[in-house]
Parts: C-alpha cells; structure tokens; sequence
C-alpha cells in the first residue's frame, strides 16, 4: 500500500461502502424503535415482534442505536483506513469480529428464542459478515504481500 | 487531495446519517398517524369519518353500559405483540370503570401475521357460544405459545374451545364457516374505511388516540374527563 495521496486501498473502500449500508440499516431501526412503531404493530413492517422483545434494548439503549454507533465507528475506521492509515484497519479488524461474535448471538435470539426473525435485522446480520470477509481477506492478502 | 479529506467523507456520513436519521422519525410519526391521513385525505376529521364508516360487525362485541358517555373503540390484531402489551392497559381500564364506560373490540388483522386471521375467528366462532371475551382473553394470555412458526395454530385454539367448555365440534366448524368470516370482514372493513395503520388503534368518542394518549395513566385521565362532560 503506498502512501501516495491518491492512492485508495479497495479492500477499506468496500468495507466502508458495505458499513454505509448496514448504518442506513440501523438508523431506520433505531427510528422505528424510538417513532413508537415498536409499541404499535404496523401494516407495512414485520419486525415488532423482534424490536418489542426484551432483547431489542440492552441497559436502557436500544440494540439499533448501537448498531448505528458501531456501523458509524467502522465506516470511519475504514475511510481513514482507505486513505492508508493501517492502525485504523487493525482496530476496525478487532471491532468486526466482535461485532460478528455479537451478530451471531442476535441470530440465535432471533432464531431459538423469539421464535422470528426481523429482515432488517437480518440485513444488519448480513452487513457484519461481509465485513468479517472483507477483514479475513485483508488479513491474508497482506500476509501474501509481505 | 489534503489531509483533511477523510474526516471531511466521515463528517459528510455523519450529517447525512443525522439528516436521514430526523427525517424518517418525522416521517414515521405522520405515517403511523391515521387521523393525520384521513385530515388530508378525506378533509374530514376523524369523527366525522367513524360515522360515515361502515358500521363493522353488527352488534359489535362490547363491554360496559350501551349508553354510557365514554366509548372505547378497539382495532386489534390477536397475534400483535404490540396488542399483547397493551392489553392488560384495557383490562385495567375495563376493571376499573366498568359499568360506567362503553368498550368496542373490533377485529383488525394484519396479513403478515401468520395466524391471526384464524384467531380472528376463533375469537368469533367461541362469540356464537356466548364465549367471545373469555377467547379474547384466552388468545392474549397465551399468546407466545401460538404466535410463533407452526403450520396450524387452530389445534391450539381448540385446546382454548376445550378449556373454555365450549361445543368444539361446533367451535372447529364454526371457526371455518361463514358467520365467523364474515364478522371479522366486516370489522376489517370498518378499519380499512377509517384508516387504520397500526394495531392497537384505540378511538375515544369517535376520536383516535395517539401512542402517548394509550398510556394507562393518560388514557384514565382521559377517560375521567369524558366522564365529567369535558
């Protein structure tokens, strides 16, 4: 990776364009959470059974508004990442494989014991993986590299 | 190219995140709000648009006094969580006022819920009983065990039929039949005509509350209102 101003690493890049889609993701449920939609059941969306059950907040914060933290916090690491800063990709590396082992404990909530799965979750879900691939391929093309 | 571009992308990202972010919470607020829909629509409020509304199941299914001066009007959906939670707020308000309040339950289920039409009847085919309150109640309190993923949730709701000492034979073909059907048709369609969005949707005189106005400790201030004239 040179550190020539125009240069843009592509792995960074995409794993900042796949966070923008998982933080549009979690600023629709966190506003879905706070509008009240989670206290009525709406025509058009089918989350309420997952975003009323006692999993959807954690201490008194709501789950999506801390996916649109995290989301933003990567999205950022890997911008910063993509203009060449290598210490911002190593702690977004660490940060997606916790958000993955986090994910992965959601599904199972999702899937074992509420009994439904939300498909804006699931697209939460979805982002986080891609993000754990993007950083594995990282991982091994710079090992190849060097 | 300067430095300073990724911390202009990243705050660009905030901003339009932040801005997105307002505007689907503004959005969502007008949208999940019937009587604003119908005050565009219709240019009518939504009092006006109860009374012109088809009238729903003939007679509906109520609580309390026929001519009392506060009416209740209910638009449920059996498997909505969100009805589930709300419940007990109804069943304090029916304990508390009892005679001296009016309550309307009608039915309003929604599609994405796999069950809740079945419930929907099943609520109606125990009502041909005489039973239809002691299945509403039943329906909600079991709730999690028959809102979930399963090819068939009537097995369920005969096992209530049974519970509640009805003619399951009856209650089984009932459940299927026509008068049952047509009953929550006939609700559906009163809330269709009204505008319903969300379930639960509560009316007071005719007037549709807002989420806030469903808390117990608001909707009671407003109910004692009602009782006083204001």
């Amino acid at each position: 990776m040179e550190k020539t101003s125009i240069q843009i690493a592509k792995l960074p890049l995409l794993a900042a364009i796949v966070a923008i889609v998982g933080l549009g993701d979690a600023i629709y449920l966190t506003v879905h959470h706070l509008s009240g939609q989670g206290v009525q059941c709406t025509i058009v969306h089918g989350c309420e059974q997952v975003l009323n059950s006692d999993y959807a907040t954690f201490a008194g914060i709501p789950l999506a508004f801390i996916g649109v933290a995290a989301y933003f916090t990567v999205f950022s690491l890997a911008t910063l990442a993509a203009f060449g800063n290598k210490g911002a990709w190593n702690f977004l590396s660490v940060m997606v494989v916790l958000m993955a082992v986090f994910t992965t404990w959601l599904l199972y909530l999702q899937g074992f014991v509420i009994e439904a799965f939300c498909q804006f979750c699931l697209l939460s879900a979805g982002v986080t993986f891609s993000l754990l691939i993007i950083v594995i391929l990282s991982r091994y093309f710079i090992k190849r590299l060097s | 190219m300067n430095k300073n571009l990724p911390a202009l992308i990243i705050g660009l990202v905030a901003i339009v995140g932040i801005v997105a972010g307002v505007y689907l919470y503004q959005n969502s607020k007008a949208d999940t709000n019937p009587v604003a829909k119908i005050n565009s629509n219709a240019n009518a409020n939504s009092q006006n648009t109860m009374k012109t509304a088809p009238p729903g199941a003939e007679p509906p299914w109520t609580k309390g006094a026929p001519n009392a001066t506060v009416t209740l009007e209910e638009f449920a959906d059996f498997e909505c969580p969100s009805c589930g939670s709300f419940e007990p707020t109804m069943r304090e308000v029916k304990t508390v006022y009892g005679d001296r309040i009016r309550v309307i339950f009608r039915q309003y289920p929604l599609q994405m819920h796999q069950h809740a039409y079945d419930a929907a009847r099943a609520a109606e085919a125990a009502g041909l009983q005489g039973k239809f309150w002691e299945m509403h109640d039943m329906l909600y309190d079991k709730q999690k065990s028959w809102s979930k993923e399963m090819p068939d949730a009537r097995k369920e709701f005969e096992n209530y039929a049974k519970a509640l000492n009805l003619n399951v034979d009856k209650f089984n073909s009932d459940l299927t039949g026509d008068a049952a059907n047509s009953r929550v048709a006939a609700d559906k369609k009163r809330g269709d005509f009204i505008g319903i969005r969300a379930t639960p949707s509560l009316f007071l005189n005719g007037r549709l509350l807002s989420v806030e106005e469903m808390q117990i400790t608001k909707l009671r201030e407003l109910i004692e209102n009602g009782l006083q004239g204001k």
